[in-house]
């Protein structure tokens, strides 16, 4: 019926795969068909052998290798014995099979982990019809799984009931996608009463895929009725549970089937680019070595039709031109080590050192998350050293994604909040301490909570789930519980003192004033607004989250203690809002009765008890977006406090008059037209119907410019309005975030007209969107001006000096926010992406032809500006809709080449697609490194085409990280992982590379000139064992280490010169050039290697390997002397390494020169190594030998060491 | 942050096998170690090439290196060294006539005598050599053509020699030795005598003992063990195609210099790394408490049973007579190279001071920024 897919790594399922023809029928009967059961191993214990042999033979080099040790069991060609040549396929082998059993244990531990999970849920038992526990590998498709709530789904399972008695149930995605927003899911339409007893129904969905965002079945009824499924019935493993009691479904996907499993793909492999030039290189040393195969071949031939009958010679039939087509394959054999197959299981081992030394940087570490980076990706991580463009999602990856109440103004008094300011600055400085103990205790509260609902489970995290993805070790399950809360610094607002005095004189005697009551009036009704005109869902630790109390709890709540004077006074100063009739004399003596209600206010620091402090009655908000929270905490730190929420109604507290039940008629949510929010109530103490809005600064001052208002209050809407404006200008120079709050009072016919047409455009079903925006914006007009709000997103700390510093390396940083341009702006300002000296330049239109002129335009004033002096650069600053024009294929050149000439390049109200579009754009077109930064699901896909994608671990979640291959907490990170660690590992990689074939070819150009000398007949002076443990063992660990240890540059000076990551990027430790020197340079040595030692022996007695035992001997130190001159540094493990590797060849061809009687025919070494040890002769060959090759590189150091080219920044490209 | 963790899984009474690194009871804190090692600041020697090492490198280098040059060229000019072709390819040439009628399965052998005379007398040992050019010992299959484990003494190889002794491996018995480095042994007899100024010829003793490496004679090549008799031993096998004699007559004057250990027979084995070489053939004792030199001053000859054919490839046998020091035969390169790159150390060295003195300083103010 259906077919299971294997996940597709890193990519969503094309869009053909997405209409799925194949489809899937669960039925509730169906037994033992899928467990839940998640094995990410690829191997078992019987098959690990013949698999990852079958495996490893798939590679490209294993082949070359095999092909080798084939080719020497053929008698004509064979060089060495064949129990030689199949050394280093074995050991390649051996050593590949070891990692992969190490990363295989790995995951089978992880997987282990989770299968293992006892879920606190209870499963359905079909045949004991109950509940029973089971394990998460136990549950089947078509099980039933009753769930509470905090708990971890198990398996993908459709919503078959909920406690909840509108049948839906929340779910927190965190795990999955990284929202932390609360998702309705809706129990499936028109379900027969008994769920599990006597489920009947067919289902059929469509066959497992990885799309999170889509589902789409019909579930059949026993009386063949059928009811359509979608997303919102569908229960995603590893999401929570919030908010309701108990859920029932029935499993659909589980196992890897599920969407989450689907959407997990684990490490990625990439290939770096200084791997795709590697392979060219090996690619040239195939040519070198065919080359080097076809002359000794020729030679041979041309060698043995010269020669007539000799003793030397075995008589066979063989003419010239086969023996030397044999001889050809002979030196293949023979001269194999010129390609450098072991270089790539080098580099592996040593990117993994290199990863693991980028896990242990201590300044990645970041003490507030306990997190580290985590490098998901293991072998690119030298393309860090070569990033050339750099893509940053803005909020929460520039900024912190903590919204926090800065400063407001109400009827145009501004209130600086000076105290919050002072609050904030000191966060800055100290936040890891202060934050990572209040949490602390908080989440203890929390975890208690869970006690009491028997279901502890929540802290589970994704990481722990998707199992093998993690890098290290399951991270700290506290991620997505953190995200769930506000810290401190958002909850803890300091009130100003002027308007606390202001709300205070409520009760004061002094408070006889009209103007004064007037504002007072707008005060309230401000923080009402900011208290109940958003979509905050509220919870209390001590309670079930989200547990939602009904009406009737209300009542019981409604404050039993305060007085009816308070409330009448204030309903009075209500109803003066509208009806402007007030006497002071009459309230006066009330006013003094609330004195002890509102006394909490007195105090302007402990307005709220100590925050986390056990036992404080402490709620939480959970807001869709951090800016309402940040308002919802400022109302209440004016007591003015939001204390529930449900469909009808909103328990609000206000100062003095204690808990108030608001009735909520409507709510016309945000939408991004209209750009702003309103929430229809009635007004618990008026009764009136009030409308609160609040939104976008530009919208709300246009809507509450109205003629009628401005005559009605003599002018004083007007003054408000000239006030506020001052205000906000002042605010968004400040960079802060500003919304408008506005209110209306309607008249109940009013109110009937419009709820009668809005009544139409809810229930109407064509253009349904557009009447209700219409109907919206009837309404939102006419409106009072109360004030604004200042939210403060604050920059991570040292971004701007991370961009500036990217920007010094020579990395173009790109912002591509969905936020809008004048938000985007300020940010880019404030992290120094855009300098006081730049030229901005915006592109907004609104047609392709526009687009294209203004890119014309645009790219001439940049060329003008270029000619002339004073601007330092130009910055771009474009919209998504302009972007959609300028990716267009056709305009996409001009785009480029404008982007290309400006220094920074702000893309704003960019949606995910569109942010990829633009990576992809630049990669290709630019074939330049790109690196994509961002820090939530929209950012996926960036990070995804990038070549390098970073996702930063964080307020958002976990998705940017799922599918990155470098997670860090913070963006200032950045700034250390490339230019420190990526310029190391890239230099480091190049060198070792660079070394490999060096000591390749230098080797294999020994055996080379010996063909010369011996009829081209394939010998070799050497034993055969030692030559080919000479590139596996004895010079096989200094590289590793220099790969893995070296310091070009000390990471002290890289980050002080950013301009050093520039060689990085322009691969200059790795250009063609310098593969052609080094083989230049290698040839040199080779030939002083061999030709020292063969004028020191020529004519003498000397035999075969009595002329190979120097030349091995000084080719070795040769080698090793060539590392320590190319590395830049020396530490006792390179010293250890280095004698250690001297050590280990000497001692081992004394020790088989005395050991070894008749093993290893026909160079069987008795004697040799250890009678030349013992001459004098043997010491000052290789002492000659060894020093000669290095002259020339010291000869040619001295120049570059002259200081003359250390003039300005330019250092070369040496050590320094 | 990391309280809750914790707790829950103390709650929830397993602990995680997926810990791992955390430990029992230990709070599961990320911070990686601050050692010098994880944090990559090892303390480190930088071995950089600046003027300021590589000049005194230079000097170095070069004060070391001229001396031993001078040593080196100076003991190889005190070694002796004496050397005759006696090939016969001229038709002036003694040995002509035996060059010209050459086969391996001649029976009737021929003898030449080229006369020479030294300049100088060889005093201490004199080491006899005879040299081959243009043979090419180090040909691949040549050299794989032998079987060390029948050297060795094994029986079982002994009956049945190595595949890759073929085409020498058996006639019609297995061959002892197999191989075709053992068929080709070399097979001129030489000897040398002194004509003293009256006339009469003085025959030189020559040693052939010792001439072997002490590890090969001693236990690389063995005869098969059993019986003291060789021809018992060797029976059941046959003499190499181009042999004359069995292996175990090698030496008629010694009877323990036969068979597999015999050291002409074990020199010859010990391929040569050049097609063209030598190889001792006898060493010539300096005379005990005589002062006249191992090989005075005069006229000699040299007697040659000439049986070995080179002149098909266009080889040359040589004679050569030499004496040694401390650092082996005579050999001039090596004291010259070591002498050449001494001076041109030093050279450079001087040079590159001087262009370090007067451009180096010049710029000093500019090293500071990096």
């Amino acid at each position: 019926m259906y077919s299971l897919e294997r996940p597709v790594r890193g990519q969503s399922s094309s869009p053909k795969d997405r209409l799925g023809r194949k489809r899937r029928t669960v039925v509730s009967s169906l037994t033992e068909d899928e467990d839940n059961k998640v094995t990410t191993t690829k191997y078992s214990f019987l098959s690990f052998i013949p698999k990852n042999l079958f495996e490893q033979l798939h590679r490209v080099a294993n082949i070359y290798f095999i092909f080798l040790a084939a080719l020497n069991f053929v008698p004509v060609v064979n060089a060495f014995q064949p129990e030689i040549s199949i050394i280093p396929i074995l050991l390649v082998l051996t050593v590949t099979a070891v990692k992969d059993l190490w990363e295989d244990y790995r995951r089978h531990k992880s997987d282990k982990f989770i299968n293992g999970l006892l879920s606190c849920g209870l499963f359905y038992h079909r045949k004991q019809q109950t509940y029973v526990d089971q394990r998460w590998q136990d549950v089947h498709v078509g099980d039933f799984v009753r769930l509470s709530c905090n708990e971890i789904i198990p398996a993908d399972m459709l919503l078959l009931y909920s406690s909840d008695p509108h049948g839906v149930c929340y779910i927190e995605t965190a795990n999955l996608d990284g929202e932390t927003n609360l998702k309705q899911r809706q129990v499936v339409r028109d379900l027969p009463q008994q769920v599990c007893e006597n489920f009947h129904s067919r289902i059929e969905c469509e066959s497992p895929n990885n799309d999170l965002s889509r589902f789409r079945g019909y579930m059949e009824y026993p009386s063949k009725a059928r009811v359509g499924l979608h997303n919102d019935n569908l229960l995603l493993r590893s999401c929570t549970i919030r908010n309701t009691e108990t859920v029932i479904g029935i499993v659909v996907y589980a196992g890897h089937e599920t969407k989450a499993m689907k959407n997990n793909s684990g490490p990625r492999y990439k290939r770096s680019k200084l791997e795709r030039r590697l392979n060219v290189d090996v690619l040239w040393s195939v040519v070198l070595l065919v080359i080097m195969c076809l002359t000794a071949a020729i030679g041979h031939g041309l060698w043995l039709r010269n020669l007539k009958e000799a003793s030397f010679l075995i008589p066979d039939t063989t003419s010239p031109a086969l023996s030397g087509f044999y001889l050809f394959w002979t030196m293949i054999i023979v001269l194999q080590v010129l390609i450098p197959i072991s270089l790539y299981v080098s580099i592996e081992i040593v990117k993994l050192c290199q990863i693991f030394f980028i896990q242990n940087d201590v300044d990645f570490y970041n003490e507030y998350m306990d997190s580290r980076i985590q490098c998901r990706a293991l072998n690119i991580t030298e393309d860090l050293g070569q990033i050339q463009y750099v893509f940053s999602d803005k909020t929460g990856t520039l900024t912190e994604n903590k919204m926090v109440f800065r400063r407001c103004t109400i009827a145009g008094v501004e209130y600086p909040h000076e105290e919050n300011a002072r609050r904030l600055e000191v966060y800055e400085e100290d936040e890891a301490m202060g934050c990572s103990h209040t949490l602390k205790s908080r989440a203890s509260a929390k975890s208690l909570s869970c006690k009491s609902l028997s279901c502890n489970r929540s802290s589970v995290s994704l990481h722990t789930l998707t199992g093998h993805s993690e890098g290290e070790e399951p991270p700290s399950p506290t991620l997505p519980q953190q995200s769930a809360f506000s810290s401190p610094l958002e909850k803890d607002i300091v009130p100003d003192p002027f308007l606390v005095q202001k709300l205070n004189s409520l009760s004061s005697p002094l408070f006889l004033l009209k103007d004064a009551s007037m504002e007072l009036t707008y005060i309230v009704d401000f923080f009402m607004a900011l208290a109940i005109c958003n979509t905050v869902v509220v919870s209390s630790p001590n309670q079930p989250r989200h547990v939602r109390f009904g009406l009737p709890r209300f009542s019981t709540l409604s404050p039993p203690h305060t007085t009816e004077s308070p409330r009448s006074f204030t309903r009075r100063l209500f109803s003066r809002g509208k009806a402007a009739s007030f006497t002071p004399s009459e309230e006066n003596k009330m006013l003094h009765l609330t004195l002890g209600a509102c006394s909490g206010l007195g105090n302007s620091n402990g307005a709220q008890g100590p925050p986390g402090e056990p036992g404080a009655d402490e709620l939480i908000y959970e807001a869709e977006s951090p800016d309402e929270a940040a308002l919802v905490h400022a109302a209440r730190a004016y007591r003015c406090t939001l204390q529930g929420r449900s469909l009808e109604s909103l328990l609000v507290e206000l100062p003095g008059m204690g808990s108030l039940a608001v009735r909520l008629l409507h709510i016309l949510p945000f939408d991004s037209t209209r750009k702003r929010m309103s929430v229809v109530v009635r007004h618990p103490l008026t009764n009136q119907v009030v409308v609160y809005t609040k939104g976008a600064d530009s919208v709300i001052m246009d809507l509450a410019e109205s003629p009628k208002g401005a005559e009605q209050s003599d002018g004083r809407q007007g003054h408000i309005r000239e006030q506020t404006q001052k205000h906000l200008d002042n605010y968004a120079r400040e960079g802060l975030r500003t919304l408008c709050v506005a209110k209306k009072v309607l008249e109940e016919e009013e109110y009937e007209i419009w709820l009668k047409r809005h009544a139409f455009a809810e229930t109407s079903i064509e253009n349904r969107e557009e009447l209700l925006l219409e109907s919206a914006q009837r309404l939102e007009t006419n409106l009072t001006l109360l004030g604004a709000t200042g939210i403060v997103d604050r920059l991570q700390e040292e971004v701007p000096e991370t961009i500036e510093a990217l920007q010094r390396a020579g990395v173009k940083v790109w912002v591509l926010t969905g936020d809008k341009q004048e938000t985007a702006i300020n940010i880019a300002c404030a992290c120094k992406l855009l300098r006081s000296t730049d030229q901005l330049l915006t592109a907004n239109c609104g047609s392709k032809e526009a687009c294209k002129a203004l890119l014309l335009e645009l790219r001439a004033e940049v060329e003008r500006g270029e000619a002339a002096e004073g601007t330092s650069g130009f910055t771009l600053v474009v919209d998504g809709r302009t972007l959609d024009f300028a990716l267009q294929e056709d305009l996409k050149g001009d785009f480029l080449e404008l982007s290309r000439r400006c220094r920074a390049v702000v893309c704003c109200r960019s949606t995910p697609l569109q942010k990829s579009h633009v990576v992809k754009l630049v990669r290709d077109q630019l074939r330049v490194m790109t690196l994509a930064i961002g820090d939530g699901a929209n950012d996926v896909s960036m990070i995804q085409v990038a070549d390098v994608g970073i996702g930063i671990s964080g307020q958002e979640g976990m998705q940017a990280v799922m599918s990155s291959d470098f997670a860090i907490s913070r963006f200032k990170h950045l700034r250390k992982l490339l230019l420190v660690h990526g310029h190391w590992c890239y230099t480091r990689l190049a060198n070792m590379i660079l070394y490999f074939f060096y000591k390749n070819v230098m080797y294999v150009n020994l055996l080379f000139w010996y063909q010369f000398f011996c009829g081209f007949s394939g010998s070799v002076m050497t034993n055969s064992w030692v030559l080919i443990f000479f590139n596996l063992l004895f010079t096989s660990a200094p590289p590793l280490l220099y790969g893995i240890l070296d310091k070009d540059v000390s990471a002290d000076t890289l980050i002080k010169l950013p301009e050093l990551y520039k060689s990085g990027q322009n691969s200059k430790a790795y250009l063609p050039s310098t593969f052609w020197l080094t083989m230049l340079d290698a040839l040199y040595q080779s030939l002083v290697c061999f030709f020292i030692p063969y004028f020191a022996n020529a004519g003498s007695d000397a035999d075969m390997l009595t002329f190979g035992s120097p030349i091995n001997a000084s080719a070795l130190l040769t080698i090793l002397l060539h590392q320590v001159i190319e590395s830049c540094t020396l530490t006792w493990l390179h010293v250890l390494v280095l004698v250690g590797s001297a050590l280990f060849y000497f001692s081992f061809t004394l020790v088989f020169s005395v050991v070894c009687v008749t093993c290893s025919p026909p160079t069987n070494p008795l004697g040799v190594d250890k009678l030349q040890m013992s001459q004098p002769l043997f010491y000052g060959v290789c002492a000659l030998t060894t020093v000669l090759p290095h002259q020339l590189a010291a000869i040619a150091s001295v120049p570059m060491s002259l200081p003359v080219k250390l003039q300005g920044l330019e250092v070369p490209s040496l050590c320094y | 942050m990391m309280a809750p963790s914790y707790n829950a899984k103390e709650e929830d009474g397993h602990q995680p096998g997926a810990t791992g690194h955390g430990g029992a009871g230990t709070m599961t804190n990320k911070k990686p170690d601050n050692t010098a090692f994880k944090q990559q600041r090892l303390p480190a020697w930088q071995p950089i090439l600046t003027a300021g090492t590589v000049l005194p490198a230079f000097f170095v280098i070069g004060l070391i290196f001229i001396p031993i040059g001078v040593g080196l060229f100076v003991t190889s000019n005190n070694i002796k060294e004496f050397e005759i072709d006696y090939t016969g390819v001229d038709m002036s040439s003694p040995c002509y006539n035996c060059s010209q009628s050459y086969s391996w399965n001649n029976t009737q052998s021929c003898t030449c005598s080229v006369h020479f005379s030294l300049d100088q007398p060889f005093e201490s040992n004199v080491f006899m050599y005879y040299g081959l050019s243009n043979f090419y010992q180090n040909h691949r299959r040549y050299v794989k053509s032998r079987d060390d484990s029948q050297l060795n003494g094994d029986k079982t190889s002994l009956q049945s020699p190595s595949k890759e002794c073929e085409p020498y491996r058996s006639s019609d018995k297995p061959i002892a030795p197999c191989g075709a480095i053992a068929n080709s042994l070399f097979n001129d007899t030489l000897e040398l005598y002194y004509i003293d100024p009256n006339g009469s010829r003085t025959a030189i003793p020559l040693v052939k003992k010792g001439i072997a490496w002490w590890t090969d004679k001693h236990v690389k090549f063995r005869n098969p063990s059993g019986n003291n008799n060789l021809t018992v031993v060797f029976q059941g096998t046959s003499k190499p195609v181009n042999w004359r004699k069995p292996v175990f007559e090698l030496d008629p004057l010694d009877s323990d210099n036969n068979g597999f250990i015999n050291e002409d027979f074990i020199v010859w084995m010990r391929t040569a790394a050049l097609p063209t070489f030598r190889k001792l053939y006898c060493i010539i004792q300096k005379k005990p408490n005589n002062m006249t030199p191992t090989l005075p001053r005069g006229e000699y000859i040299l007697e040659v049973t000439y049986n070995y054919p080179v002149r098909s490839f266009d080889g040359r046998k040589r004679m050569i007579l030499s004496t040694i020091s401390w650092m082996g035969g005579k050999n001039p390169f090596l004291g010259i190279a070591y002498i050449t790159v001494g001076s041109v150390c030093f050279c450079l060295g001087l040079v590159l001071l001087s262009i370090h003195y007067r451009y180096g300083k010049r710029n000093n103010s500019a090293e500071i920024s990096s």
